[in-house]
């Protein structure tokens, strides 16, 4: 019986998949390319169709721009076919294309042809690009500034704080004495310590350090220490029977089994040493993204501002995205047993 | 079967079983201040070589008498003495294979079964033993895989290889089948009879199935309730492979349910 109707509804199927026209499914793999080439070109005629309200360089070049990716975006997903994993992945995106080319067009609409939104305030995508292009020596001094100080903060509060974490939950001595000074230290926001810091230290710089690897340090210590003493005892029994020695069971059987834990640590971490690196910059160090934000503000340069705030933030998701692919090739094991 | 053209290429030669000595052991847990009293003066004298089931009621203690052979814990009287060597800590001449395989989830197969080699710091030199073992529970092809990727069964037999590598001298079985299906219990066991035969190591398994019990080994100790006291010693002299429908073995058993009070049900 279901074989019989297995074969029915394929006999008649058959017809009717042949019967689309293929332009049914050339519009299904490409429609969604057109569309957002269609977007693109809408933006590059905003910037080329009125004139700006104020007075910006980048209007024209970025236009260009625009048709360009508009015609990228056209043969890109068109031709996807021919172009290899480089064609797939743009078709993937391609409905993101679209978003941003629509968002961007009511962006150059909104400024600086209508000023719908407030002039100085809400700058025009070309006076973004200007900031990139003629203050560019600077933004990059202010990235590779904040860089160096995130990195070696972060490195330091989270070697401290796994180190510290491994041994509140390996030895009852060390918990005893630091589980209070970490009940009582730790929930303390680190932007609290920012007046005491910068001028108990000899610079701000290693105030601002001390004070990211302080943000970092306590949920690393936290989760490492949690998931130091979450470790089966079962395991420690499987080893001890193979003859393994005190050291083994720590480096060996704790420490694998608790770094999942560690690694919530790890990211609950760089997003608060995120925030106090940036309030550090703001305050006391005189380099950095947090500094290059103040001082457009001080001149009432909200260009370099938002400007700042994308690099900000490509950077911060960037450190994100590196974290979890170290996670996922440490924790590899994972895969198949929790949801990732 | 697997077993069998395995052990052709073993190099290594068979360890020989050490006796086992369990004398006056009694054992108390404390459990918020109440003490708890599991082991009631147990004495127990096993052969080098010998197979000795633990059978008793679920919860009597037989699992903590492991532990103490083990090393895990140490007994509250008495002394435990392995070839006259008293037993104060764990050591790889008695190894456990529990109730869980406790396979560490982020070593792959290959890794835990190596556990015990890296651990004692002989791993380099003797990374054969490792291919060895894992030949012998028939998983060669599975030695990239990590655990979560076995069936119950196979865990169990990676968890069994992983104490095969040390070639011990006593190899302690906590209920080791109790979670498996019928059908990989039964191969399982003829396994374990097998690589006893051939190895040779003194073997001590916890179970609560008399049929098991009776199928494995050469004698049964029945224990009694908690705290757990030496109830019978009883030895089954058949040849090996045993035949499940065996009426001698049917007789023993009988006895055996008899002494843990289940005679109204035979």
């Amino acid at each position: 019986m279901s074989t019989y109707s297995l074969s029915d509804g394929l006999a008649s199927g058959a017809p009717r998949l042949s019967r689309t026209p293929v332009l049914a499914s050339w519009l299904r793999e490409s429609g969604v390319g057109v569309l957002a080439s269609i977007a693109w070109m809408a933006f590059g005629l905003s910037c080329l169709w009125w004139e700006d309200l104020g007075d910006w360089s980048r209007t024209h070049s970025l236009g260009i721009a625009a048709f360009i990716v508009a015609a990228i975006a056209l043969f890109g997903t068109v031709g996807a076919d021919y172009l290899g994993s480089a064609g797939k992945a743009l078709r993937q995106r391609a409905p993101w294309l679209v978003a941003l080319g629509a968002f961007l067009t009511l962006w150059e609409v909104a400024t600086a042809k209508f000023a719908w939104l407030p002039l100085p305030f809400f700058p025009p995508p070309q006076s973004i690009i200007e900031v990139y292009t003629d203050d560019l020596p600077k933004l990059l001094d202010s990235v590779f500034a904040s860089v160096k100080l995130q990195l070696g903060g972060y490195l330091i509060g989270a070697t401290v704080g796994f180190l510290t974490g491994v041994s509140i939950g390996w030895s009852r001595a060390v918990g005893y004495w630091v589980h209070p000074v970490l009940r009582f230290i730790g929930p303390l926001p680190a932007t609290a310590w920012l007046p005491i810091a910068f001028f108990t230290f000899p610079s701000s710089w290693s105030a601002s350090t001390f004070l990211i690897a302080l943000a970092t340090g306590f949920p690393v210590t936290v989760l490492t220490w949690s998931g130091v003493a979450s470790v089966s005892n079962a395991y420690y029994d499987v080893a001890r029977t193979l003859g393994a020695k005190p050291s083994f069971l720590v480096l060996k059987v704790a420490i694998p089994a608790a770094l999942p834990h560690v690694f919530v640590g790890l990211f609950m971490g760089l997003g608060s040493s995120f925030a106090v690196l940036v309030v550090a910059e703001m305050i006391g160090v005189k380099a950095g993204l947090g500094w290059y934000l103040q001082w457009a503000q001080g001149w009432a340069a909200y260009a370099n501002m938002y400007a700042a705030l994308i690099v900000m933030s490509l950077l911060c998701s960037g450190a994100i995205t590196l974290l979890f692919s170290i996670r996922d090739r440490l924790l590899v094991w994972q895969k198949g047993t929790v949801k990732w | 079967m697997v077993a069998a053209t395995a052990l052709a290429e073993i190099t290594t030669p068979p360890a020989a079983g050490a006796a086992l000595d369990i004398e006056q052991v009694s054992h108390a847990f404390d459990i918020d201040g109440v003490e708890l009293p599991v082991l009631s003066d147990v004495s127990l004298s096993v052969e080098p070589g010998e197979f000795v089931a633990l059978l008793g009621p679920s919860g009597c203690g037989k699992s903590t008498l492991l532990r103490l052979v083990a090393g895990l814990d140490k007994p509250g009287a008495g002394s435990l003495r392995e070839d006259e060597v008293r037993i104060r800590r764990p050591h790889p001449s008695r190894v456990v294979v529990f109730q869980d395989p406790t396979l560490f989830p982020w070593r792959t197969v290959w890794d835990n079964v190596a556990l015990g080699l890296e651990a004692q710091g002989i791993l380099k030199s003797q990374r054969h033993r490792v291919d060895d073992a894992l030949d012998l529970v028939g998983l060669s092809d599975f030695c990239t895989a990590y655990p979560h990727q076995l069936s119950g069964g196979m865990a169990q037999r990676v968890a069994l290889a992983r104490a095969l590598v040390n070639d011990p001298k006593i190899l302690i079985l906590d209920e080791p089948l109790g979670k498996l299906d019928s059908l990989t219990r039964i191969t399982m066991q003829a396994e374990l009879v097998s690589l006893w035969q051939r190895k040779g190591f003194t073997t001590l398994l916890v179970t609560h199935d008399a049929e098991e019990a009776l199928v494995l080994a050469n004698r049964v100790i029945v224990f009694s309730d908690r705290p757990a006291r030496v109830k019978a010693d009883i030895r089954v002299d058949r040849p090996y492979p045993r035949h499940r429908g065996d009426p001698y073995l049917a007789d023993l058993r009988r006895q055996i349910l008899g002494l843990l009070g289940l005679d109204a049900t035979w």
